[in-house]
Formats: C-alpha cells, sequence, structure tokens
C-alpha cells in the first residue's frame, strides 16, 4: 500500500476516507461546534493545522525513536504526549504572536488536545506503512476533509434552525443522523481512489 | 531487564524534552512584561503580564465577586474594560448580554492582561478587603440560631454601610475537603469598624452552617472578607417598614443601629416572624430601641405559637401581621431580609398597601 502517490492520499483523505464521514473519528467537537459556520471553520482550521504539525512530529518520533528501540507498542502514549505538548507549544505561540489567530481560534485548541483524530491519523499512518511525504499529505488531506465535513454540517445546521425538529430529535440527535445521510452521500466518492 | 530500563529512559527522557520545551516556552514565550492597569481613569497598578484580569486584581488585593473561582461559569465578575481587552471571546458569550457587549463589559476572569489596560470598578469594590479575625463572643440565640462577634486582629477596619454583607471563609474541617466561601449579612452597627457581628442559623447539612455551629468557638481565628452588597439603608426621610424572618434580623439589627448612632429620625416599624417564643431572640434590645429610637414599633410574630407560649402579640406569618397592622399610605419605604418565598410574598402585599415597587429592597437569602 505504500507506494501510492502522496497527491492521491492527499485527495483520498479528503473525499474517499474523510475522518468523520467514513471513519467516524473526531465525533465530539464535530457535534459540539458545529452550530455556527463562523467557528466551525475557526475549529476546521485548527484542526487542520494540528493534525498537520501532530503528524510530521509522530513520523518523527516514531521512527527515529520507537522503531530504533523496538518500542512500537509505546506508540498509543508517546502519540498522546507530542500531540497534548504540541498543542500547549502551538497555543502559547499563537496567543503570544498571532493575536487575531489566537481570538478566532484560540480557544478550540485546548479542544483539539481530546479530539480522536489528530490520534488516529497518527496511528494510520503507522499502520499503512506512509512515507514521510505521504504521511504529510495524510495529515494535511485528513485535516482539510475533516474542515469540508463539520463546514458542510453547520451550514445544514444553520439552515435547520428554522425547522420544526421533533423535541427528542433536536441537537445532537439529528446532528448524528444527518452525519449518517452525509455519510452515504460520501460513498458515492469511492469509486475514484481507495487507500484503505 | 534493559528493555525495561530503555522503555523507561525513552518515555521519561521524551517527556522530560517536551516537559523542558513548555517550560522554556512559558518562561520566554508567555511573558508578557509588566502591564499598567488604570482603574476608574485615576488608580493605577502595575501586574505582570498575562493573567486573567481577575486574578491580577485579587493579587492586588481588589475583590471582585466570584463564585466559581475564575473558571468562567458564574459570570458575577463582570468588568467594564474600556481599553486594551482584546475580540470577546466565544468563552464569555453565554454571559454577556448583548448590552454587556455595547458597555464594553467582559468577564474579567476570562480577559488575559497582555497590554495596558483602562477598567472600570464600582468604587464600594475598592472597599472590599479580606480580614482576619478571632470569635470574641459566641453565644446561642435560639436553639438553631447563634450570634457570634468577630473582632478584626489584622489592624485594618471595615467600613461598610448598614444591611450589607460579608463572605465567611470555612476552611476544610472533618467532613469539608475544601475552602467554602457563604454570604452573611452584617449585624453591628456601622459605627463600630474594628468588629462585625453575625446571626447565623443552623442548616442540618449545611457546610459553613456546620461550620460555625459545631466547630467554632470563642477565641477561634477565622477569615472574611467584604463588605458587598446593594441592600442597604437609604439616604431619605421616607417612613420605614422593615420586614424579617429568622436570621433576616441581622441587617435590620444593623440598620436600627446606624439609625439610634446616627440620630435618623424617621418612623419605622418592624415586623419579625417566628415560629414559637422560643423562636425569638434579642427582645431586650429590640424594647430597648423601641425606647431609645425616635418613632419605632417592635412587632414579633409567631405562626405557630404554642400553648405554654401564653402568647398575645400578632398571630400567622408576617403577611398576615402587615394585613393586620399596616394602613395604606404613599412614600414609605420598605426593608425585607428573609428567604425566597419570604420575599416574594411580602412584596406582594406591600404592594396591596400603596408601596411602589422600586422603593422595596430586599435581601433573599439563597
Amino acid at each position: 500500500m505504500s507506494d501510492i502517490n502522496p497527491f492521491v492520499i492527499l485527495i483520498a483523505s479528503i473525499f474517499t476516507s474523510n475522518m468523520i464521514l467514513s471513519n467516524f473519528l473526531g465525533m465530539c467537537s464535530f457535534i459540539a461546534v458545529s452550530k455556527e459556520i463562523k467557528t466551525s471553520l475557526g475549529l476546521g482550521q485548527a484542526v487542520t493545522f494540528v493534525l498537520t504539525g501532530t503528524t510530521i512530529i509522530n513520523y518523527l518520533v516514531y521512527h527515529y525513536l520507537l522503531v530504533p528501540f523496538n518500542l512500537e507498542y509505546l506508540r498509543f502514549i508517546v502519540f498522546i504526549i507530542t500531540i497534548a505538548a504540541f498543542v500547549q507549544l502551538v497555543e502559547m505561540v499563537v496567543e503570544r504572536y498571532l493575536p487575531t489567530l489566537y481570538y478566532s481560534l484560540g480557544i478550540f485548541l485546548p479542544l483539539i488536545t481530546v479530539n480522536c483524530a489528530i490520534l488516529g491519523v497518527s496511528l494510520f499512518m503507522v499502520i499503512r506503512s506512509y512515507s514521510f511525504i505521504q504521511a504529510v499529505a495524510f495529515g494535511i488531506g485528513s485535516g482539510l476533509g475533516w474542515l469540508l465535513a463539520i463546514l458542510a454540517m453547520s451550514g445544514i445546521r444553520q439552515k435547520m434552525k428554522n425547522s420544526p425538529i421533533p423535541k427528542g430529535l433536536q441537537g445532537p440527535g439529528i446532528t448524528l443522523i444527518i452525519t449518517g445521510l452525509m455519510a452515504l452521500a460520501f460513498i458515492g466518492f469511492s469509486g475514484i481512489v481507495r487507500i484503505q | 531487564m534493559i528493555n525495561i530500563l530503555v522503555t523507561i529512559g525513552v518515555i521519561s527522557g521524551l517527556s522530560t524534552i517536551l516537559a523542558l520545551l513548555l517550560t522554556i516556552a512559558d518562561v520566554y514565550i508567555a511573558d508578557y512584561g509588566e502591564k499598567k492597569i488604570i482603574i476608574n481613569g485615576e488608580k493605577e497598578l502595575i501586574v505582570d503580564g498575562g493573567n486573567t484580569l481577575l486574578s491580577s486584581l485579587v493579587g492586588s488585593s481588589i475583590f471582585i465577586p466570584s463564585a466559581c473561582g475564575g473558571k468562567g461559569s458564574c459570570g458575577y465578575c463582570k468588568c467594564k474594560i474600556n481599553n486594551g481587552a482584546g475580540p470577546v471571546l466565544a468563552t464569555e458569550l453565554s454571559y454577556l448580554t448583548d448590552e454587556d457587549q455595547k458597555n464594553n463589559v467582559r468577564l474579567s476572569c476570562q480577559v488575559k492582561v497582555k497590554e495596558d489596560m483602562e477598567i472600570e470598578i464600582p468604587e464600594e469594590l475598592f472597599n472590599v478587603k479580606q480580614f482576619r479575625a478571632i470569635v470574641e463572643e459566641a453565644q446561642d440565640l435560639t436553639d438553631k440560631i447563634k450570634f457570634l462577634r468577630f473582632k478584626i486582629i489584622d489592624g485594618q477596619e471595615i467600613s461598610f454601610k448598614a444591611g450589607q454583607y460579608v463572605q465567611l471563609i470555612a476552611p476544610a474541617y472533618p467532613g469539608n475537603k475544601e475552602e467554602v466561601y457563604r454570604a452573611y449579612s452584617i449585624a453591628s452597627s456601622t459605627k463600630h469598624q474594628d468588629y462585625i457581628d453575625l446571626i447565623i442559623g443552623y442548616v442540618e447539612g449545611g457546610i459553613l452552617t456546620t461550620y460555625v455551629h459545631k466547630h467554632l468557638s470563642k477565641g477561634d481565628e477565622v477569615s472574611f472578607n467584604g463588605p458587598y452588597g446593594d441592600f442597604y439603608l437609604q439616604n431619605t426621610d421616607a417612613e420605614m417598614v422593615m420586614v424579617a424572618v429568622g436570621t433576616g434580623m441581622a441587617p435590620i439589627r444593623s440598620i436600627l443601629y446606624e439609625m439610634l448612632d446616627k440620630g435618623i429620625n424617621r418612623r419605622a416599624v418592624y415586623f419579625f416572624g417566628a415560629r414559637s417564643k422560643d423562636d425569638l431572640f434579642m427582645l431586650d434590645e429590640m424594647k430597648m430601641l423601641e425606647e431609645n429610637l425616635y418613632d419605632f414599633k417592635f412587632i414579633p410574630t409567631l405562626s405557630r405559637p404554642q400553648e405554654e407560649d401564653d402568647w398575645e402579640g400578632a398571630k400567622g406569618r408576617v403577611t398576615d401581621a402587615i394585613a393586620e397592622y399596616l394602613d395604606e399610605a404613599p412614600n414609605r419605604e420598605a426593608y425585607l431580609c428573609g428567604s425566597a418565598p419570604m420575599i416574594d410574598s411580602t412584596v406582594k402585599s406591600l404592594l396591596t398597601k400603596g408601596f411602589s415597587e422600586d422603593r422595596i429592597f430586599y435581601d433573599k437569602f439563597e
């Protein structure tokens, strides 16, 4: 599987192997923060950025630290530690030097630490034994895919604000159902490329 | 064996490097230097930047009320920031009304001091201080209500308005894991700035009331901060109607002593509700006040007088006493203190007696 063109991986991780719509990872913030387009755009951008960064770091840590010492089985813990530290660091830097960016997505950064899509991408990268370039493409693609999904969802939810939804289904309930429908729609892309 | 050591080494090495990186970043990147906070256009504070406004102010002994301790979940620490706060954060939005946002009102526990700021704080809050005191007097008024006198021992003086309250701090004690604050009205005269009196009832299972009733005795040290509150004696000469139940006696007592000490000559009547004669207290003091005040009448009313009480005074709840003893008259002020249901029903019955709503002042005990 590891000789796929990185560009193909990029496109595939946006459409056919979308983190949310085909792997159902990163659902909690996807459901919680998809009420408005503006905030979900902020969160989506932050996720894309952190995904790219952590994938690169975790690739290096895995191949140059864990593999040489035969500690591959520790990857879960190690990945989580690096993700947490990276997010913390990014938050500090953004808060200090990019105040405008901080005000638009700063508060979402801590939320990302516990986004399972981030850990998921790092683990998939290992399982599918990607090369460095492939891993980077996969990270960026997955982030963009996540951004696309949450943007689409928030668009739908904004339209839905005035719709008569049965009481028991309001909020997370209807969101999950719509996510399912969106996932069905995204199956339409699955014939294009396949990476999993 | 070597495997285990290598594993531990790698993991701790990695964690150490990351922790080190974060620490260095915290020292160099999150260092905002000293920032200036200008309060109400006159007072200047120099603080280390990077912390929240709330903690910076507390660090400079300015206590903005906050019940959640800066977690952004109570919305009490609102503060007007005219300059230097940056845009409103999403974490504040649920606590700020549209009007708040128009007036630059922000949550001081969420806003960080990253540049010089200009803020506005109500003048009263400058008065709020933290006090250390010892229990000088502790006596049982009834089997459920205790009178306490806290003598301030840290050299400060408390200046407050008659009717305001302080927050008493209960430290951790067996059965209570962490520090807890609760509000109690000051019952003493504003003339005495070196001590305060509190009247505290016992609530089954209440953290602070248990502390006061079971753990606190004469000579013990306590801490409190204050004064707070917008329930206090107004500076008018209208006739006054005061209504209180149980420990609601406290702020009313303070108001009565204020009138006595400052020679305020206003007609006043005070309805005090209790269950039976055993629940009445401070009758001597009320008698003394009736004799010495300009025109003051104390009307205790018992909701369940016992047979052996031999009670000839007013019967029923305070609202019944109001219906029976209070005439309709314009231009009066009312001061109420007690539980929420008691306040709500009393306000209703006062409105039927010709009171206007904006002249009914009350302190609801939650």
